[in-house]
């Protein structure tokens, strides 16, 4: 019989915003929909992410941004990850980031972008479903 | 307020109506729910009499307008006398962009200016440092040196606006800014008005763009205190805000009572200064949120301002009136406007608007319809200022003072909400006061119950979001949103590497090296910071000199 591996999910903010109502409430959803979650707190580099990422052995990174600066930010983190030999981790996120940059953002290796009033539901389903390890 | 007879057969004639009437009808048609909710989950009953009110003194609970208790108002005359400020929040790119935008908003008939910064800018870092990179200009202006601020005021005369600016850790320095850039346009800093938000407290709860530890964060404070005090007495050093602290999932009730737990706090510590409390607690000043329940956010200021002059008078002995009113800018809430169908938030808006208006706000901003998105542009700006136009010049609720006084249900969630908030302030005070209350998590994790909850009524359908969780339409993504030109970055490091290479780096040095000196004594920062900002030290090299000797905050992190 084949136990099934709990879900590790390290949800993280790049960048300098501190709106962080979002990620913590998504980080407590996913906890109690039975994941592992860690929460990186505010003010982290693309740098700091990845290596988060990779010390807690984590299948899924959830990106909250609010600042604007998701252009830079999410390709950044997604390039590292590939420097790092690192395909194994499905990358999502969330916060206010306009329709017109999500096909640049989805090109960059970001799985979905979950724009404001997206219902946690649908969250959890969209990564039991997309988790590739 | 009622004689005791008359309070027996209402009683009776309730009972009466319940078991008969209503009981008729219930069994037909049963009432949407079991019970009912404010918004931050106060239960609601059927219908509110003098019976929920028969506690109250009019004399003693509400007053009159511009007198103590200040329920009713803190000026005599309300708006029939001056409408409140409106001021939109704004700010954007570089300081000439901004400064166009500014004097845009201006033309269109707003009265005052209200200054959103960058984060880089916020939390003390140039437009080139590393952490800078992808945010500089984005949600606010780019601030690096008085060169910036010469440039956002440019045209603007210092002694006609008054100028809001949210900016806290590094408040102190702005202001210096501020106080300088008005000097070379010939206006005196007594001259000044305006507003810091100043409010470090929060941050560490909600906001986010601390830099140092609480300790040397409070005494930046209370410098400021004392030196507008003496230097800027039109200016408000400080806008204790429970706006954040709402928007991150705070309740009203939770609202009001950690704000005023920040307040008590920036008191005490003033005290402990030195300095003599109707000195500094006139210019002490407030900011709120406002909501979609109409009736619980009005009650909510009323409640405000009458639990913070109770809390000047008894606790800290204020003597003069000034000391006791609670003055407040009221901001809709963010948080409720949605992605989905935008147009909504205008409705949003508008009835958090009237909220803040019916609670006797001072001045008000009011959310742009597509910033759920990304930042508002012009024309949603204009549609969100013009809702406070039409609140004010065609909706009539101005020509009266605090309209909802006696209403049964408003007198009773004034009631409600000031002895919640006094609960929980008991409690903070308990833990030691706010700042120990933060140090242990207390306040955070109260706030992250509430956001929680929120979250999952909405998940559950039980409450309604109209676009969200009910009545979704398909639509095409939203068009014409604004951007901020990627180019504002380059822009930004060219100017002040240009500055670095041209102005006289010796004075720099030698007024940083002072900064540092007297950051280690107990005297006042604030000349020092003045000098250092005249000779175009940036506001990185000044975080920085203060960063060796104050150190760094780190927050505990938890969910």
């Amino acid at each position: 019989m084949q136990c099934e591996r709990t879900i590790r999910v390290l949800i993280a903010k790049p960048g300098l915003d501190g709106h962080d109502r979002g990620a913590k409430v998504i980080a407590r959803a996913l906890r109690d929909a039975g994941m592992e979650v860690i929460y990186t707190g505010l003010r982290q580099t693309p740098e700091q992410i990845v290596e988060a990422a990779i010390q807690e052995d984590v299948d899924v990174i959830g990106l909250s941004i609010l600042s604007g600066a998701h252009n830079v930010l999410f390709p950044r983190i997604m390039e590292l990850l590939k420097e790092k030999g690192i395909d194994d981790i499905l990358v999502i996120g969330g916060g206010v980031i306009p329709h017109d940059d999500i096909p640049f953002l989805k090109k960059c290796g970001i799985a979905e972008v979950f724009t404001p009033g997206t219902p946690i539901s649908q969250i959890i389903e969209f990564i039991k479903n997309n988790v590739k390890k | 307020m009622f004689d005791k007879e008359s309070l027996e057969r209402l009683e009776k004639e309730k009972v009466r109506w319940e078991n008969s009437t209503v009981k008729k009808v219930i069994e037909k048609t049963p009432e949407r729910y079991e019970k009912f909710y404010t918004g931050s989950n106060i239960e609601v009953n059927r219908l509110y009499t003098p019976l929920d009110v028969q506690e109250m003194d009019y004399m003693e609970d509400l007053g009159f307008p511009g007198e103590y208790p200040f329920t009713r108002g803190i000026q005599p005359t309300m708006y029939r006398g001056r409408l409140w400020t409106m001021r939109q929040y704004a700010g954007f790119g570089t300081a000439e962009e901004s400064n166009k935008r500014y004097k845009y908003l201006l033309s269109q008939g707003q009265t005052g200016l209200s200054v959103a910064f960058d984060l880089p800018t916020q939390i003390g870092y140039d437009s080139d440092h590393p952490l800078a990179q992808g945010e500089v200009g984005k949600v606010g202006v780019a601030i690096d040196s008085l060169k910036d601020i010469e440039t956002l005021f440019d045209g603007i005369p210092l002694d006609k606006v008054s100028t809001s600016m949210t900016i806290n850790a590094p408040a102190a320095i702005l202001l210096a800014m501020y106080i300088a850039v008005a000097e070379k346009q010939g206006v005196s800093s007594e001259k000044l008005s305006g507003t810091i938000q100043n409010d470090i407290l929060k941050e560490y709860v909600a906001r986010g763009t601390y830099i140092f530890p609480p300790e040397p964060s409070m005494r930046l404070i209370t410098d400021i205190f004392e030196f507008c005090s003496k230097h800027v007495p039109k200016w408000n050093t400080i806008s204790i805000s429970g706006y954040h602290i709402r928007e991150a999932g705070a309740t009203a009730v939770q609202e009001v009572a950690f704000t005023l737990a920040n307040g008590i706090a920036y008191v005490e510590a003033a005290i402990k200064a030195g300095l003599d409390v109707d000195e500094f607690a006139p210019r002490l000043s407030f900011f709120f949120n406002a909501h979609n329940d109409l009736f619980e956010e009005v009650a909510k200021f009323r409640a405000a301002r009458r639990l913070w002059a109770k809390i000047m008078k008894e606790r800290f002995k204020a003597k003069d009136p000034k000391s006791m009113m609670l003055r407040f800018h009221t901001q809709t809430a963010g948080s409720t406007l949605t992605a989905q169908q935008p147009d909504n938030n205008i409705v949003r808006v508008t009835i958090q608007a009237l909220a803040a208006v019916l609670g006797g706000t001072q001045s008000l901003h009011t959310n742009s319809r597509d910033e759920a998105l990304a930042l508002p542009t012009e024309d949603s700006v204009r549609i969100a200022l013009r809702t406070q136009q039409i609140i004010a010049y065609e909706s009539g609720v101005t020509e009266t003072i605090d309209p909802l006084a006696g209403s049964y249900y408003v007198e009773h969630l004034t009631n409600l909400i000031e002895q919640k908030a006094m609960e929980y302030i008991k409690k903070i005070d308990e833990l030691g006061g706010a700042p120990k209350a933060i140090e242990k998590g207390y306040i955070q994790q109260e706030i992250q119950d509430s956001a929680y909850r929120y979250q999952q009524e909405i998940e559950s359908g039980r409450r309604i979001v109209v676009g969200v969780n009910k009545f979704q339409i398909e639509e095409e993504p939203p068009k014409n949103l604004l951007k901020v030109d990627p180019e504002v970055e380059r822009i930004q490091k060219e100017k002040l590497s240009k500055l670095k290479a041209t102005r006289d780096n010796l004075a720099v040095k030698n007024a940083l090296d002072e900064l540092s000196k007297k950051a280690l004594s107990n005297e006042n920062l604030m000349p020092t910071i003045i000098t250092c900002v005249k000779t175009y030290a940036t506001l990185g090299e000044i975080c920085d000199t203060l960063r060796r000797v104050f150190g760094e905050y780190k927050a505990t992190v938890s969910f």
